[in-house]
């Protein structure tokens, strides 16, 4: 007990500590409930939701709803399951994330260390798109996307979400570099490294805690998408949130609530993992960008 | 022409000019030193040396080609900076290549200057390491083997000893001393340290408010400063400045000043200038170091001039190896150096030695040297 207040800030009695802990249960028990619910739900055979209590445990254990989720299930006018939707998402979000997060990076780089003039009123416009609603855009970017032919694919909702991207990411990686040593580029000038050298050589090997900010922001940000998903992709770019929706409202007759509860899942699973995999980075890459010497 | 030129080189930012047509040669082999305060535009002009900051007008050339314009990694220079500037990311033996590799220097090569540097500057058992692994002297070492493997035709440095701590800063002073004789090599070294100046330096050049207010060696600077500045500025403690009245005495010249009871003191000079004699009946300012203003038995004996007084002991500093009397002379605090076991005591009243071969004197409005 001792040890573990010593690093404590306040020090607290026995009957406080247990009422902290009691009311933190109870708050941890309220955020995981609706998860618990989904996840109880989606292992039950259809008869024992519309039977009975969504609380109570399920007496049949099946994964029937996860396989017919994945596979099987009616998507607006196709029995295909979310699964191709699934790889929609992927196809759209790793060259969403990965493109934001080094044009980002590249310029962050320009406005710390290659100042120019109105730089910083160049990147005051980028910051736009970290504060305008979506819904202003909408019909604009549409008609760019007709334009340049992107309409309905893969790469057009790639673009759009690079370009919504890019404020944010810009953001970090300017904060972040702002504290790099200056001493170190110029050094680098020295011994000879160009632009590009010292981008790749110097400044990206230090820049591992505001990569993983990045990447989980941009990575959650565009995956849960639906506004962007739902107004410019096709039937056959659809991403897993816009799937997931036509799947809850195109069943016809009986609603298969265990089946929306494992799609649902499956469509929250990989923001879940990757914040569980590089969580622990997100605290530290913040403070480190914000903590100035 | 010199191995190095800066000819009129100014530096301006907008319609400020923050360093004003600056004009100095630097021989091959030379260590010259800019020294000054803060501000004075010394980093500045390294920089402009460096090719980090662009010459706003005049021309600064390495063995006679024009470097303006030229990117730094074509000016075959070597920098080492204030914070060490070492790549986080990799290892020692890769900060000290990195150069090399960029100038697209074969591996076996790189290796091989690799091993004569390191050797050079015994951080062999070093090289595996980051540098963050490192100490402060450590990480400084790095920092001058990744500038020595070039083997660059100028050296720059900024302020490389600043981060260390006082004893280490006298070691590695000591050594970069001792690498420049074994080198030879031609260093420009920016400091706001007048000791290292004083120490290292084959020339100074003494800057303020981006102007160079003197170039010379070591002992020019020290001993006939060329104005208030220089004078105030070089040496520690600094130079007594004592505002006097130039008479005749007896067919020479005399300083005419009073010491702290208010006697009158005259201070012949051996050898007047006929500028000096210009000045006679006008107040000018007296300068003399600490260590030619001692007490009688701890005088030069090779000195021509000895002037002895006597006058009223204020405050006394043993430090050691002197002591350190302080007096008052024509209304301001001299600072006397004394042999360290000399018995004197505040209050009492003490006789002083004089040495007028040393002493300068400085017109106080313009605040130049009289010569």
């Amino acid at each position: 007990m001792s040890v573990a207040s010593s690093d404590t800030a306040v020090r607290t009695g026995r009957i406080t500590r247990t009422f902290l802990y009691l009311v933190l249960l109870l708050f941890a028990l309220f955020y995981l409930l609706p998860f618990g619910v989904m996840l109880v739900n989606s292992v039950k055979p259809l008869e024992e939701i519309t039977g009975g209590n969504m609380l109570a445990l399920p007496q049949t254990l099946t994964l029937q709803p996860w396989f017919e989720a994945w596979a099987t299930a009616q998507i607006g006018v196709e029995p295909t399951g979310l699964h191709p939707y699934f790889w929609n998402s992927i196809k759209m979000v790793v060259p969403a994330v990965a493109i934001s997060t080094i044009l980002g990076a590249l310029n962050g780089y320009v406005l710390t260390k290659w100042r120019f003039k109105y730089d910083t009123l160049i990147f005051g416009f980028m910051l736009f798109a970290c504060f305008i609603p979506f819904q202003i855009v909408l019909i604009p970017m549409a008609r760019m996307l007709g334009l340049s032919g992107l309409a309905g694919s893969t790469a057009g909702l790639v673009l759009v979400h690079v370009i919504f991207g890019l404020g944010f990411t810009t953001l970090y990686f300017k904060n972040y570099y702002q504290v790099f040593p200056t001493e170190l580029i110029r050094a680098a000038q020295i011994d000879g490294a160009g632009f590009f050298r010292i981008f790749q050589r110097i400044l990206l090997p230090s820049s591992g805690p505001i990569i993983v900010v990045s990447v989980i922001w941009q990575f959650t940000n565009i995956w849960n998408d639906f506004l962007f998903g739902a107004s410019f992709a096709d039937l056959d770019s659809q991403p897993m949130t816009v799937a997931l929706n036509n799947l809850v409202q195109s069943s016809t007759g009986v609603k298969q609530y265990n089946v929306h509860f494992a799609g649902a899942i499956l469509a929250a699973l990989p923001t879940l993992i990757v914040y569980i995999v590089a969580g622990r980075y997100f605290v530290r890459g913040l403070m480190a960008g914000s903590v100035k010497g | 022409m010199g191995f190095l030129d800066i000819s009129n080189a100014t530096k301006s930012y907008g319609s400020l000019e923050v360093l004003h047509k600056v004009d100095i040669q630097v021989e091959e082999g030379e260590f010259l030193v800019l020294v000054g305060p803060s501000g004075c535009g010394k980093s500045t002009l390294l920089n402009m040396i460096a090719g980090l900051e662009e010459i706003t007008t005049g021309e600064i050339a390495i063995k006679g080609t024009a470097m303006n314009g030229v990117h730094p990694s074509k000016r075959n220079i070597a920098m080492v900076f204030q914070s060490y500037a070492l790549y986080p990311n990799m290892t020692v033996g890769e900060n000290i290549t990195f150069g090399l590799e960029m100038h697209g220097v074969p591996k076996p090569e790189r290796e091989k200057a690799k091993a004569q540097v390191a050797k050079l500057l015994q951080i062999e058992q070093l090289l595996d390491r980051k540098p963050g692994q490192l100490s402060g002297g450590q990480r400084q070492r790095v920092a001058m083997g990744r500038a020595l493997v070039r083997d660059p035709d100028v050296f720059l440095f900024d302020e490389p000893l600043s981060n260390l701590d006082a004893k280490l800063r006298v070691d590695m002073r000591t050594e970069i001393k001792k690498l420049h004789q074994e080198l030879g090599t031609t260093i420009v070294y920016v400091t706001h340290d007048q000791i290292e100046a004083l120490t290292l330096s084959t020339r100074i050049a003494v800057m303020n408010g981006g102007y160079v207010q003197q170039l010379g060696t070591p002992k020019e600077i020290y001993d006939t400063p060329a104005n208030l500045f220089v004078a105030t500025f070089m040496g520690s403690p600094s130079m007594n400045l004592v505002p006097v009245r130039i008479v005749e005495q007896g067919g020479g010249l005399a300083a005419e000043t009073f010491n702290a009871a208010g006697e009158t003191v005259y201070l012949p000079f051996s050898a007047p200038s006929a500028e000096l004699r210009s000045y006679a009946g006008q107040t000018i300012t007296l300068g003399f170091r600490p260590e030619a203003f001692t007490d009688p038995g701890g005088a030069d004996r090779d000195a021509g001039n000895i002037v002895e007084l006597d006058s009223e002991v204020v405050v006394t500093e043993p430090a050691g190896s002197d002591t350190f009397v302080m007096t008052v002379l024509g209304g301001t605090e001299c600072n006397a150096r004394m042999r360290a076991d000399v018995q004197v005591r505040p209050g009492d009243v003490t006789r002083f030695a004089l040495n007028m071969d040393k002493a300068v004197v400085f017109d106080p409005k313009t605040e130049k040297r009289i010569p």
